[in-house]
């Protein structure tokens, strides 16, 4: 495994310094890239994800991530061996959904439930395994809006590689279409799509 | 001169914001009463503001600089001087008269400072304006622009956003200069790309703009920072959505190669960030992709004109040596803003 430092760096040096380690190991391997902006960890990803490596990130601090790339199959198998306590990945296998339709966890009382909402979109960023999409609309599309208190765990998840899709039409609706702050919009055919296809659905 | 070597480290355009975080921050900002007389000011995401001053006469004003893109001093300040006044133009202004704006440490060889501003200074007379004055202060890294004050008649300005459905969409320069810029630092572009990047940035959108003069303009930007499709979907303003034709926008073929070896900017991600929930791609390379959100330093102009003006406006764009395209067509509101096809 080699370990590229590009903290400090700006882009595109984070990627160019790893396209060198990758090409330094002249085959199959692992490149850990530190890098000091989510920015580069997309950008990286990017790469990673155009020329068909395995990619995850995770981030290690405030202002430091750590992009982990495997290039062919002996690094696969090698990463995948130690995926439970390295850090939570996107869950391999199954295809987990959560569906938040509501600003609230559950109906009695609005302050809790939107108490309750936060600490399960928190609690859900802590877990072994993080869902693969996370859905919003109608009420619940002001989540991952400017001044929602779950922004940054939603952010943290996004960077680990989780899907975040928030109803376009919700959006609209309340005018929340410029203030969408994390993940992106998404319309009612890839909603129903990611549904269908999930394995499992998670609705708080 | 060994400071040339720590002169450029990524500037231009790239060096912007991002659009999300400041808009962000200017909302915020307490307004004072509203005054009648200014006709465009940044509650509208125009290129410059505009301030009525007589019945037939207003002023534009724009500021502009950023940090080199390129490592020859004469240049960057040809490029950074071009940019600046490019909102001028974007308006439909005349250029009267420019101040510099230079941050500069006081260790470094202060010809290179001359270098700059006589690259600058040339590019104010191109532009028929008047070097008035300036600002300088030191600082730990080179920074060089204007602040461009001109003309328009106030029945005559380019709104960025009055663009109407069944308009096309005309681009006068070449994209993917960002990227070009951006291989240069680390030595993977080659010297034609870079001349022909160069070539492109030290342009003034003068001249397409007497052009334009023409015709009946709907709506008219200048490509920078906030790459092709970020100023599109401004140019949209959630009231239209258009189509690209993908294959009639005009690239530095370079550049395209350059996205594919990954040499990408923060500011084009934080651009796909922005402005990528409303572009829907159909199979569109990843580096046609990435070219198309690229930031442009001193990009060219994008008018929606009617179909009817537009093949005579384009002819005439091509007459004075321009790489224009129709790269698009505005159309009715749809759930996808922008479409971008191949034709």
């Amino acid at each position: 495994m080699i370990q590229v430092n590009a903290m400090g760096d700006a882009c595109p040096i984070p990627v160019v310094k790893t396209k060198n380690a990758i090409k330094e190991m002249n085959g199959a391997g692992v490149v850990e890239t530190l890098v000091d902006n989510e920015i580069a960890v997309q950008n990286l990803t990017k790469m990673a994800n155009q020329k068909g490596y395995g990619v995850k990130s995770e981030k290690l601090g405030e202002n430091e991530y750590k992009v982990t790339m495997t290039i062919g199959d002996a690094a696969v198998e090698e990463i995948e061996a130690e995926e439970p306590v390295v850090c939570a990945v996107p869950a391999k296998g199954k295809n987990v959904v959560v569906v938040i339709s509501t600003a609230q966890m559950g109906s009695g009382n609005d302050e809790l439930g939107t108490t309750l909402m936060k600490g399960f979109i928190y609690a859900l960023g802590q877990q072994e395994v993080l869902p693969k999409t996370i859905l919003f609309y109608i009420g619940g599309a002001t989540i991952p809006c400017e001044g929602s208190v779950s922004l940054e765990d939603l952010k943290s998840m996004e960077a680990q590689g989780v899907e975040i899709l928030t109803c376009g039409t919700c959006l609209n609706f309340y005018g929340l279409s410029e203030k969408l702050a994390v993940g992106s919009v998404t319309n009612m055919y890839v909603i129903a799509e990611k549904m269908t296809q999930a394995d499992l659905i998670v609705k708080p | 001169m060994e400071e040339k070597i720590v002169f450029c480290k990524g500037g231009g355009c790239t060096a912007k914001l991002g659009a999300g975080i400041l808009s962000r921050v200017l909302e915020k900002l307490p307004k004072g009463p509203e005054d009648p007389n200014l006709l465009i000011g940044y509650d509208s995401k125009d290129d410059a503001a505009v301030y009525k001053v007589a019945d037939d006469l207003a002023i534009v004003q724009t500021l502009d600089f950023f940090p080199p893109m390129v490592e020859d001093p004469y240049t960057f300040g040809k490029i950074a001087a071009t940019n600046a006044l490019s909102d001028i133009y974007a308006m439909g202004g005349t250029v009267k008269t420019a101040l510099n704006i230079v941050c500069f440490p006081e260790k470094m060889d202060l010809n290179i400072l001359g270098e700059i501003m006589r690259g600058g200074s040339e590019k104010v007379i191109e532009a028929g304006g008047t070097l008035a004055g300036g600002h300088s202060i030191a600082d730990s890294d080179v920074k060089y622009g204007l602040s461009v004050t001109g003309t328009v008649h106030p029945d005559k300005i380019y709104s960025n956003n009055q663009g109407q459905a069944g308009d096309v969409l005309i681009l006068t320069k070449k994209l993917g200069v960002g990227i070009v810029c951006t291989a240069n630092r680390v030595q993977e572009a080659s010297k034609e790309a870079m001349n022909a990047a160069i070539q492109s940035m030290t342009t003034l959108n003068k001249y397409a703009a007497e052009v334009c003069r023409d015709f009946t303009i709907h709506a008219c930007t200048d490509v920078t920072g906030f790459s092709f499709l970020g100023h599109l979907h401004e140019m949209m303003d959630g009231r239209h959505s258009c189509i690209v034709y993908v294959d009639q926008v005009p690239v530095i073929s370079e550049a395209l190669d350059y996205a594919d070896e990954f040499l990408l900017t923060a500011a084009g991600q934080r651009n796909r960030n922005h402005t990528g929930p409303f572009v829907q791609f159909e199979d569109i390379s990843f580096a046609m992709q990435e070219v198309l959100f690229d930031p442009q330093t001193s990009g060219g102009l994008l008018i929606a004109v009617s179909k009817e003006e537009g093949e005579l406006l384009l002819k005439r764009l091509k007459e004075i040596g321009l790489p224009a395209s129709i790269v698009g067509e505005i159309l009715e509101p749809s759930d996808i803003e922008i479409r971008v096809i191949h034709k």
